[in-house]
């Protein structure tokens, strides 16, 4: 029978089927941070059960760490007692852990696709819901909670119903200024932030297969803000030459073995999908979200809807909007570039290419938080780092930071912030604070501007 | 995990769409690292107002409403993973959270702490809605075994679905890693065989 993407990797992974009930599904590869692992750990030293196969886990500490001085003690107490308690976790299990200062340290999702730990045809999971970036390889890879986490701690599997499956197929030529964060955000604007629920996407199509590792990565990374648990591409030769030669990829031999097994990976001629939808790349433009969640998004050029609604209606009260208003012209005093969805160089390189010789606006406080320390050094490698100090960005250290403020990265109450990251849910920058979602290109020009501007009549 | 198989209880109205979890317990109070406390700040900054004080219109603030039964708008639980929406709500005192859809990640974590999600059809979440905010004495009860959510002294009742290795589990408060450690042999030997 014709198999999707998503049925190979996942029936390769199948160790039992309990009757009328989930499957056991193996785990490759278990990703774990310090906000959401520490009571795994308690859970299994309280019961007593080892730690089954610690060498198919690797930690990272990002979502709670400072973005200044990393090579200080963190001063937050809660703060520096999590990432304390990882440090004591994974040394007392034998678990890789790239704390913080360490040169592969970064965002869970940017550390292990950059040093070849993420690789095709795998399961990777992580107490994280945007685990689904891992997909971008043609992975199963999506989030859990931490009980799931002690399962896989305690056998390498977890216990799921195999969900149902869903195609988003964009053809066409993208035009100019139009971002693989354009493209998602088109997507989740159209079908909503539940469109997904119970199903694994795969994104198909030439717009995807024309995009670079990193833009697959930022589309599957937001696959959960439609609802999906992931999202996949199949692998290709993008694909290989992205994965060859990284720190633990496989090697020489071993590594041809690997891409003839991954090439075998694509949807099959004739496989069905339960849910498909085409959408045509022409009609993708920049875009920005205007509400409190992330399916609330409209091309720039565009005004915000009149919906009547009591929750669109609660939603566009927090931001301070008006149904019918246009976004453009709107003063903004904050921008983002970060977070596990556009912090990779890539994303860096768009943003001082745009920013190259101009300044921000005098308003506007610009913070650039790269992914990894990789990225950090990368940035300044290539010299990108003294353009964005010229036009007086702010080039902190990796982690997390203002995606989720944990950290002391936030965003005032009331202040809008111009955000690479993922979600615009109240408060989610900061108590009070106000995101609208956008591309790097379209947060680099805000910056700019100390406002939000048509981008496209800039480019064109 | 808890056992749970019937409960009858007043319960509060939450009529709002798509609540994330990020609302049910904002990020700043996940440095904990037990599973304990986070009742206090569960929908916190919903709760309080921006100066501090209790905001007396929200429905967990009303004094008419109480019960360990939440009723919710539609695409209850979505956004991220984190598990402490699932250990603040039960903090709270909720057992069961009902709703017209709930995200994927949140129903699980529900699930796996005996917190039961009750997903029901939208009219028949309107009907509870209405009912419980202008009867707030009026109680809901929820029969997992026979799978079926009902309005005390009136008509209104629903059946609603539940995987049955999941429902075992909450009847009977097993969890999966009781399961999964009874498999070790069968995982091995998978793995003993598994060349990608």
């Amino acid at each position: 029978m014709a198999k999707t993407l998503f049925d190979k990797v996942w029936d390769a992974h199948v160790v039992d089927t309990i009757k009328d009930g989930p499957q056991v599904l193996y785990i490759d590869q278990h990703l774990i941070h310090e906000v959401t692992s520490p009571q795994a750990f308690n859970e299994l030293e309280q019961r007593h059960i080892p730690i089954f196969r610690p060498n198919q886990i690797v930690a990272t500490a990002d979502h709670n760490t400072p973005t200044l001085n990393q090579h200080l003690p963190v001063k937050d107490l809660l703060s520096r007692n999590q990432l304390q308690q990882l440090s004591e976790n994974c040394k007392k299990n034998n678990i890789t852990l790239y704390q913080l200062g360490h040169k592969y340290n970064g965002i869970v999702h940017v550390m292990a696709p950059e040093l070849g730990i993420t690789q095709p045809g795998m399961t990777i999971v992580c107490g994280d819901s945007h685990t689904s970036t891992h997909g971008a390889f043609g992975t199963i890879a999506f989030g859990i909670g931490t009980s799931q986490v002690a399962q896989v701690f305690a056998s390498q599997c977890l216990l799921l119903t195999k969900p149902k499956s869903l195609r988003v197929t964009v053809n066409g030529q993208l035009k100019n200024g139009v971002l693989p964060k354009d493209v998602i955000l088109y997507i989740i604007a159209k079908l909503g932030t539940n469109a997904g629920t119970g199903y694994f996407c795969e994104y198909a199509g030439d717009v995807f297969e024309n995009m670079s590792m990193e833009g697959r990565m930022t589309v599957c990374n937001m696959s959960i803000e439609m609802g999906a648990r992931g999202g996949m591409i199949a692998p290709d030769q993008t694909t290989f030459d992205y994965v060859k030669g990284r720190e633990f990829a496989p090697k020489g031999e071993a590594f041809d073995k690997k891409v003839a097994y991954w090439k075998t990976l694509s949807t099959d001629e004739g496989a069905t999908f339960d849910k498909e939808y085409f959408f045509d790349a022409e009609d993708i433009e920049p875009m920005v979200t205007y509400g409190t969640n992330p399916g609330m998004g409209i091309k720039v050029s565009e005004n915000i809807p009149s919906v009547n609604d009591a929750s669109f209606e609660k939603s566009l009260e927090y931001m301070n909007f008006k149904k019918g208003e246009s976004l453009i012209n709107k003063p903004i005093n904050y921008v983002f570039i970060g977070s596990c969805t556009n912090s990779r160089i890539e994303d860096f390189r768009v943003a001082a290419n745009y920013i190259k010789g101009k300044h921000k606006a005098e308003n506007v406080t610009a913070w650039l938080v790269p992914g990894s320390k990789q990225v950090e050094a990368q940035i300044i490698q290539e010299g990108l780092k003294d353009i964005f100090d010229a036009a007086g960005f702010e080039l902190r250290q990796p982690g997390c930071s203002a995606c989720l403020a944990m950290n002391d990265d936030k965003i005032p109450q009331g202040e809008y912030c111009v955000s690479t990251s993922n979600r615009n849910f109240e408060g989610r920058q900061g108590q009070g604070s106000r995101t609208i979602l956008a591309s790097p290109l379209v947060a680099a020009a805000t910056a700019v501007e100390g406002k939000i501007v048509d981008i496209t009549k800039q480019l064109n | 995990m808890e056992k749970f198989t019937t409960l009858q209880s007043t319960a509060i109205p939450l009529a709002i769409e798509n609540i994330d979890t990020d609302q049910i317990i904002p990020a700043r109070f996940l440095k904990a690292t037990d599973r304990k406390g986070f009742g206090n700040n569960v929908f916190r900054d919903w709760r309080y107002n921006k100066d501090g004080s209790i905001n007396k219109s929200f429905a967990l603030n009303n004094p008419k409403y109480s019960g360990s039964i939440l009723v919710a708008g539609d695409n209850f639980g979505c956004g991220s993973s984190r598990e402490h929406a699932a250990w603040a709500l039960n903090d709270y005192g909720f057992k069961v959270i009902v709703s017209s859809f709930f995200a994927d990640i949140f129903k699980g974590n529900a699930l796996n702490n005996g917190l039961l999600p009750v997903q029901v059809s939208p009219e028949f979440l309107n009907v509870l809605l209405t009912e419980v905010s202008e009867k707030p004495e009026i109680k809901l009860e929820v029969n997992l075994e026979a799978q079926t959510i009902s309005v005390e002294g009136t008509s209104f009742s629903e059946s609603f679905e539940i995987d049955a290795y999941k429902k075992t589990c909450m009847i009977n408060g097993y969890d999966d890693i009781d399961y999964l450690l009874s498999k070790k042999e069968m995982i091995t030997a998978f793995e003993a065989k598994k060349t990608d």
